[in-house]
């Protein structure tokens, strides 16, 4: 059995308008997530790709409870989530927890390192001594003098590892990972990514890693899944789908991401158009506005989830 | 695909003028900080191409944003103009006072910003900011009208039109630094400093952009100044590159040269650390052990030398001079490329 099991997840947002919507009787909510399903083996990393508003973090946020999924299942470990009480909760977030976007953000100015990789700790009434702490911060590589800094004095890679520290704090079974190296340089992006890695490899932690930087994913996941418009358009082993992508927006991303390489000009897949809103979505496929392979039958036919061995994608004509 | 419905002829100017715009010769900027002076750029010299894309390569605190807002007067209050100059046609740039600047900036020198929704006035519609800044015109309202609506349709944006009476929050991001690149071009200017245009894009969205810039850069024949930590948008859009580090430009050539045989240590690093140019998936990503100086005190000798794996005494004690190397144009600075160190 999987460590977590999604099944036809679907989650709604609600639209400005409420009031004119229902006095003209129109709906005045929107799916930001539309029926995705995956799944997650203990120990193993999933990466979540897709451009802003694709609904990657929304994922996220459901997961772990911080919002309610309009419909769909989510099953840890055996046990059906998405009915979970508050008191459930408190319990399965000692299981689950999340490495925010923003690495200084998600920090409370105020408090010391020590305490902020001891809080979870004590929310949860563990032990919060210093042994603690200096396990901690020995576990993501920091030096034990960072106890007593504030996260102004910390540079961005720290922050990051402080973060990491507070996400594994509880010993979780899951890590979800938003955006872990966005807004670090390249240098210092490596070191976060072979924590992690280091981590999972010691504590056997499965990690789901969001992102929209593919050359990440291609490095630290085991399986992908490329996300538009609230729909996967691709899922499956990171190797193969690198190897060969079937869906023209899978395709696209990739050479959104080129090597750098002055001599690699213009040999690549460039979109025009921008990602439409998913209040208004295309008719047929989700993607033929802006599919260079586009044919008649995807403007009028949706396309099913087609699955091939271990891997599954949504597109007719696949490349 | 790519869009590049520009109608008018791309006149290639790459290789018709090879002289210099602006040349930076010496320059040094402080920032005066409650704890000391921070020597972030030092003794730079470079020369932006005119007709050409220069690009800015480098990490956070490199100094590549300092030295792009240093060629548009728009430091900060606490910095300070230490030595040098930077020479655009007869005029000195580090010596004009507000109103030469004023005449220059937005004319002859205009820049892009990496977030367009701050650059952009939120109260204003996109026609009244288009309108405003062609205010040193002597054209009537519909003049100016006509070519605002010339320049967004020149930034691909369907319905030019009508986009005059939007605001910016009712547009997206890639169209809104479009917005932002058609008001920069408005007035020709001779150079373009862009400052991480892409940055706040998605991935698709920065591809064109970059390709719109590409192909009006062309067609204007303006040089470009765009600096950017994205080695793959860099190599994509640029004639020649500096690397920077540490405030100082480390390497400097042609694009070919910089991304084929860089010759520099640390822009050897910065390249291997790029995981777009790791072909083999792996768990163990390179990095660069170490961290940037304090530049407050600058070290004596090479400012790599703490994080160079190649690294001897002469790097402690000397200060390395920008040596000339094997691809035309092409300089390190680094004492691997003196040409006597070489026969040793």
């Amino acid at each position: 059995m999987s460590l977590l099991e999604v099944t036809d997840l679907r989650v709604r947002y609600a639209r400005q308008g409420r009031l004119r919507a229902a006095l003209r009787g129109e709906t005045h909510d929107f799916e930001a997530v539309s029926g995705v399903s995956f799944s997650i083996e203990a120990g193993q990393t999933l990466g979540l790709v897709g451009e802003s508003g694709s609904g990657k973090s929304t994922i996220a946020r459901t997961l772990i409870g911080l919002k309610a999924p309009a419909s769909g299942s989510i099953v840890f470990d055996g046990e059906e989530v998405a009915s979970a009480s508050a008191r459930d909760w408190a319990r399965l977030r000692r299981e689950m927890s999340m490495m925010w976007q923003d690495p200084v953000g998600s920090l409370s100015p105020r408090l010391t390192v020590k305490s902020l990789i001891t809080e979870p700790l004590r929310i949860h009434g563990r032990k919060a001594d210093r042994d603690e702490a200096e396990r901690l911060l020995g576990l993501v590589g920091l030096p034990c003098e960072y106890a007593a800094r504030y996260p102004h004095q910390l540079s961005g890679g720290q922050a990051r590892r402080v973060g990491v520290a507070r996400a594994l704090a509880l010993d979780p079974r899951l890590l979800i990972a938003d955006e872990p190296t966005a807004g670090l340089d390249m240098s210092v992006q490596g070191e976060v990514l072979n924590l992690l890695n280091e981590v999972q490899q010691r504590t056997g932690v499965a990690i789901l890693v969001i992102t929209h930087n593919l050359n990440l994913v291609r490095h630290v996941t085991d399986r992908m899944a490329i996300m538009y418009l609230g729909r996967f358009v691709e899922e499956g082993p990171t190797a193969r789908i690198f190897e060969h992508p079937r869906h023209p927006y899978t395709k696209a991303l990739l050479c959104a991401n080129p090597e750098p390489d002055p001599d690699a000009r213009g040999e690549r897949v460039t979109l025009s158009g921008e990602v439409p809103s998913p209040v208004n979505r295309p008719s047929g496929c989700d993607f033929h506005p802006r599919c260079p392979w586009a044919r008649d039958a995807c403007k009028t036919q949706e396309p099913d989830w087609y699955i091939e061995d271990d891997r599954g994608h949504r597109c007719m004509f696949p490349l | 695909m790519v869009p590049t419905a520009l109608n008018a002829a791309a006149s290639d100017v790459s290789g018709a003028a090879s002289d210099t715009l602006v040349s930076i010769e010496g320059l040094s900027v402080d920032f005066d900080t409650g704890r000391g002076t921070v020597h972030a750029l030092r003794d730079i010299d470079l020369e932006v191409p005119r007709g050409k894309v220069l690009g800015l390569v480098g990490e956070s605190g490199c100094g590549k944003s300092t030295l792009a807002y240093s060629l548009i007067g728009l430091l900060a209050e606490n910095a300070r103009v230490a030595g040098g100059a930077i020479r655009m046609g007869d005029q000195d740039l580090t010596r004009l006072g507000p109103a030469a600047w004023r005449d220059l900036r937005g004319r002859r020198i205009a820049m892009i910003f990496q977030d367009p929704m701050t650059a952009l006035n939120p109260v204003t519609t996109i026609g009244q900011q288009m309108l405003d800044i062609q205010y040193r015109d002597k054209t009537g309202r519909a003049a100016k009208r006509a070519r605002a609506i010339e320049f967004l349709e020149q930034v691909q944006i369907p319905d030019a039109p009508a986009k005059l009476d939007v605001y910016p929050h009712q547009l997206s991001g890639g169209m809104r630094q479009r917005v932002c690149i058609a008001m920069a071009l408005l007035t020709q200017p001779d150079l373009l400093i862009a400052d991480e245009p892409t940055t706040a894009l998605d991935a698709t969205l920065e591809m064109q952009i970059v390709s719109l810039l590409r192909d009006l850069q062309r067609k204007f024949g303006c040089s470009v100044l765009f600096v950017s930590h994205h080695l793959g948008t860099v190599a994509e859009l640029c004639d020649e590159v500096a690397v920077m580090y540490a405030g100082e430009v480390v390497e400097y050539g042609g694009a070919r040269a910089i991304f084929h045989t860089p010759r520099h240590p640390y822009t050897q690093a910065l390249f291997d650390c790029d995981p777009a140019r790791i072909k083999e998936a792996t768990r163990n990503l390179p990095t660069i052990p170490g961290t940037l100086p304090d530049l407050r005190q600058p070290p004596p000798g090479c400012a790599y030398r703490a994080r160079c794996p190649h690294g001897w005494a002469r790097c402690e004690r000397e200060h390395p001079p920008l040596y000339a190397g094997a691809a035309e144009g092409q300089q390190i600075r680094c004492h691997l490329a003196d040409p006597e160190e070489g026969a040793a």
